[in-house]
């Protein structure tokens, strides 16, 4: 994508890359952010449509302003920082959620070589910069200096520490039948139709992968960390204006980047369902895709109830765990042993 | 001005000086929860070097590993305390000298392997594997195409001692303490109605004797 830029722009000297890599950040934060701010309106109508409500009607056609009016709303409020507040810390915390939200999106191929940066090591880097995210979660907890906050904070950290590892057990089985950490690559093993896609072989990890993706964003029914009835609003609580809206921006950033990691790693990325639909472009369909999975996000948010804590705890530890494992040896021991490993590398 | 080599190496000198100046600040700031988190921009800026090494999977295992997992737990226990400041800084006179000597012996061993440090001559004929160039192979594929064929006694030890370790843990500070309430999954999945409750016609006037406790 920036050598695309690169050459478009007439390919001399450093300055023209540089312009090319900035040229390229925004070609895909902005979509990003209006794509999130979106999110969040279907996010609000499939939630009403369950419960038979309305939703959000009034700001613009069908309501479809509404996040636009929040967001200057929120905008124009005063920044309050509580009291006792860690003040350094306390304000690096949204911005730390925020701007790692953004930069897993670094190494999502959209289309054929359309990354930024397509790495090697793409689907470590998705988990390592995942794995960052507890510390916006943690670092608000603490430098609130407000009970709610903290308990909030602790229990998203061990929520999250919990299911990353299956997760990444989950990609291990994938990795093992692609033969490359590269994000491409991942969608090039599964080019030639809906039947070669990577959720018919891996069905039940996919469904592990799916529920700890769910644990991971704090979404429903795992968003202990949030849980309003008993916490108010967790690590948040304290926070108003930007501070609170870089954490919402922050959020339904990080369930998009699962979902285009789900619909990447298991539903093809850009790939057409079948041959002759190829004439739409792969960008289109990854977005379709997309929309699909944060779809399913919505509705288990709207129809599913939360979880208690210690069954959340248990199903982490004790069910996804042990089951991916077992998953991981079941699937290398069928490859090794059918012969189905790849040979590159 | 060559891009290709000033960028990589204003990047080192960036990365370098940022893992220096937080190392610093780990043993100076006076919170022990800002030491974790410049700990934390340490250990992130040493995984952008590794970057700049063309080590990329050493940087993602880093940041995975130690960022991602350990400092975690570390920010967890040391927010947990209730640290007195005051009596955190008593005392720093009487154990400065012994720190010093450890640091100073740790030093000394530090520039003597650094000089004293040679390669033997026949390095190569020594290797357990031909080396291919780093452009040809992927650094994942070349670490795990060693690890798990020349070395993979050793990298199974090295996983047994770990497990030996954990287990060893939890042993030692794990106590069956008598009287506390644990829940039993498989028993309250097959609870049945029956088993709970039943229901009784009550007479008008006569009330329900007292029901017997079942299993």
């Amino acid at each position: 994508m920036v050598e695309a830029l690169y050459n478009l722009f007439g390919g001399e000297g450093p300055f023209l890359y540089f312009l090319a890599v900035i040229a390229s950040i925004l070609g895909v934060v902005l979509p990003l952010t209006i794509a999130v701010a979106f999110a969040v309106y279907f996010d609000r109508k499939i939630w009403a449509a369950v419960q038979m409500r309305r939703g959000p009607n009034v700001v613009g056609p069908f309501g479809l302003l509404q996040s636009f009016a929040d967001g200057i709303k929120l905008f124009l409020k005063e920044t309050i920082i509580p009291a006792g507040a860690n003040k350094v810390i306390f304000l690096m915390a949204p911005m730390i959620t925020f701007t790692l939200a953004l930069i897993s999106w670094a190494v999502i191929p959209f289309d054929e070589g359309m990354a930024i940066s397509d790495l090697n090591v793409g689907v470590l880097y998705i988990l390592a910069i995942s794995s960052l995210g507890v510390y916006g979660i943690i670092m608000s907890g603490w430098a609130s200096n407000s009970r709610y906050a903290f308990l909030g904070g602790l229990r998203s950290a061990a929520q999250m520490v919990s299911y990353e590892v299956s997760i990444g057990f989950v990609l291990v089985c994938v990795l093992v039948k692609v033969g490359s950490l590269n994000l491409s690559d991942v969608v090039y093993a599964q080019e030639g139709g809906v039947l070669s896609w990577h959720f018919i072989p891996f069905f039940p990890i996919f469904i592990i992968f799916f529920i700890s993706a769910l644990a991971e964003t704090n979404r429903p029914p795992f968003d202990l960390p949030e849980a309003e009835a008993e916490l108010v609003a967790g690590y948040q609580v304290e926070y108003s204006s930007m501070a609170f809206a870089l954490f919402f921006l922050g959020e339904y950033a990080n369930i998009l980047l699962m979902s285009i990691v789900m619909a990447i790693l298991f539903f093809g990325g850009w790939y057409a369902p079948l041959p002759f639909l190829d004439f739409i472009p792969g960008f289109i369909w990854l977005f379709i895709k997309t929309a699909l999975f944060f779809w399913m996000f919505a509705m288990v948010k709207a129809f599913v109830p939360r979880y208690r804590y210690d069954q959340l705890m248990r199903l982490g530890w004790k069910v996804f765990l042990p089951l991916s494992l077992a998953f991981v040896i079941i699937y290398s021991g069928v490859m090794v042993y059918a012969g189905w490993l790849p040979t590159n590398g | 001005m060559d891009l290709a080599s000033t960028l990589p190496a204003a990047a080192f000198w960036l990365f370098a000086a940022i893992t220096v100046l937080s190392g610093l600040m780990v043993i100076s700031s006076r919170n022990p929860v800002h030491s974790v988190l410049w700990l934390i921009l340490a250990f992130f800026s040493a995984a952008g070097l590794f970057v700049l090494m063309g080590a990329e999977f050493l940087a993602m295992l880093l940041v995975i590993v130690y960022v991602g997992a350990v400092a975690v737990l570390f920010l967890f226990v040391v927010m947990m305390l209730d640290i007195n400041f005051v009596e955190l800084r008593q005392g720093f006179l009487q154990y400065l000298p012994i720190g010093a000597l450890i640091g100073l012996i740790l030093l000394a061993e530090l520039v003597t392997l650094g000089t004293a440090w040679t390669f033997g001559g026949d390095i190569a004929l020594n290797a357990a594997a031909p080396m291919p160039a780093l452009e040809q192979v992927e650094n994942t594929a070349a670490l795990g195409s060693v690890i798990y064929t020349d070395y993979i006694f050793i990298f199974q030890t090295a996983g047994l001692i770990l497990l030996v370790a954990m287990i060893g843990a939890i042993v030692l500070t794990h106590r069956d303490r008598p009287g506390v309430k644990r829940q039993n999954i498989g028993k309250q999945n097959a609870r049945r109605p029956e088993d709970a409750f039943e229901l009784v016609d009550v007479e008008v006037g006569k009330g329900v004797p007292m029901p017997t406790k079942k299993g």
